[in-house]
């Protein structure tokens, strides 16, 4: 049986980990490859770095993070951020990467997708979808009842551009198109830590067959065993609860383990 | 001890050679015959599309060369699949070290194959001789059971996690990823 996986996330900004509540107000948690060793020592099963530095030699500073942590790191990790081309792609999976997700570029040109499952292999391409559940009430802001007006759309820029794609229709394009992973990020759960959008989670899970990673609204250790078993998500990825060790991995995985959940 | 990664463009390539340097070994990075030929271990990586591989080998003049090495070899992932016969994977004919058809998996659950799974010891081995551990995986072609099996992982079917015929070691999960448990399997081959 495949293990439920933990997959802590560094938002990289210059050289440094940051995160932010709502993608708003950075803070800062350290040396990314001190951290993400730390992460792998603890029980980490993979690692997703993003690099949300802009600049005009954004390849370069990719590429040495991916060198950096290669070197240093003995679990695999996905590299994002300012990866938009077939180009992109290939100096960051050299420099050791495992993995590269995209977001943005995907949606603006669908056919990188194929493109980079066709040179590199279904394995190591993410597709990271941010989205909103919008109602067709606009007077509802977030409701867990009567979903059934509502539809959930992605969204880009780290959730400020609304786009008309629907979430559902666009994962499974993705998957066709050769995604190997979802990393789905609900935009009005992340940052709230009350749970993931494990509705939704769920929804997704029926309609792939492609792993999902489920990230935003991570708040305790309940709400990732309730993500597992709920959202049915194969993955569950956090950043400032770990980063702030407000739950540690050991104490995670045995949580987990006793609550009937695979981990490694 | 000269230990040779050969460098004929697969993915993993870095990756290899970064776990080697963290147990204290440089290993040379090489796709020439003699460098190859002189090395007391040959690690034979692969990451990436079964038939671009072959094609690459074949281009390098690899193919033939690498079923007549003698010294220990370890064939990781796709490397692992390519001592095979044959490739489902764009019905492609491998090196044919081990006579076995590398299938797809039926999608009975999701593929590819992607995360930590246990394996179970088919027989003592020098080199697999996890316990009950977990190791990474990500794949979707997979090495049916045969006579060479020495470790088994059950994903849809159960299939050969590791393999090993005269020098010819090989896993499907990735020891350079698989944290303390797979770098021991790097250490075993090192003692071999």
């Amino acid at each position: 049986m495949l293990s439920k996986r933990i997959i802590p996330c560094l938002d990289i900004k210059d050289g440094r980990t940051v995160k932010g509540v709502n993608f708003v107000g950075l803070r800062d948690a350290g040396d990314p490859v001190e951290l993400a060793k730390l992460y792998a020592e603890q029980g980490a099963d993979e690692l997703v770095l993003l690099d949300i530095t802009a600049t005009h030699e954004k390849r370069k500073t990719v590429v040495e993070l991916a060198t950096k942590v290669a070197e240093q790191l003995n679990i695999p990790f996905t590299i994002g951020g300012g990866i938009s081309s077939v180009e992109d792609a290939h100096a960051v999976l050299n420099a050791g990467a495992d993995k590269i997700s995209i977001n943005s570029a995907a949606v603006k040109n669908p056919q990188l997708i194929n493109d980079l499952a066709e040179k590199f292999g279904s394995q190591c391409v993410v597709v990271a979808v941010d989205a909103k559940q919008i109602f067709n009430d606009p007077t509802i802001q977030h409701s867990t009842f009567n979903t059934q007006n509502s539809k959930w759309f992605v969204h880009l820029n780290g959730g400020r551009i609304k786009t008309d794609l629907e979430l559902f229709a666009w994962v499974q394009e993705a998957e066709q198109r050769g995604a190997g992973e979802i990393l789905f990020t609900s935009m009005d759960h992340d940052g709230t830590k009350a749970g993931f959008a494990d509705e939704a989670l769920a929804k997704m899970n029926s309609v792939l067959n492609i792993p999902i990673i489920a990230s935003g609204g991570a708040g305790n250790m309940e709400h990732i065993r309730n993500t597992f078993i709920n959202g049915k998500s194969d993955a569950a990825l956090a950043a400032s609860i770990f980063h702030f060790k407000e739950i540690s991995i050991p104490d995670l995985k045995k949580y987990l383990k006793e609550e009937g959940v695979l981990v490694r | 001890m000269k230990l040779v990664i050969i460098n004929y463009g697969a993915g993993n390539t870095q990756s290899v050679k970064y776990a080697f340097q963290r147990l204290g070994v440089n290993p040379v990075l090489s796709n020439d015959v003699n460098e190859i030929f002189s090395a007391d271990k040959v690690i034979f990586p692969g990451v990436g599309h079964a038939q671009a591989a072959m094609n690459e080998l074949k281009a390098q003049g690899l193919e033939k060369f690498i079923p007549q090495l003698t010294q220990p070899v370890l064939g990781i992932c796709l490397g692992m699949q390519l001592l095979c016969q044959f490739s489902e994977e764009g019905n492609t004919e491998c090196l044919g070290i081990i006579n076995e058809t590398v299938k797809k998996f039926e999608p009975t659950l999701k593929v590819p194959h992607m995360g930590w799974n246990g394996t179970t010891n088919q027989e003592k081995n020098k080199v697999f001789n996890n316990k009950n551990e977990q190791l990474y995986f990500v794949h979707s072609y997979y090495v049916p059971l045969n006579k060479f099996t020495t470790e088994v992982c059950d994903y849809i079917t159960p299939f050969s996690a590791s393999i090993q015929k005269d020098n010819f070691y090989a896993c499907q999960y990735h020891p350079e990823k698989s944290g303390k448990v797979g770098e021991q399997i790097l250490k075993n081959f090192l003692a071999l």
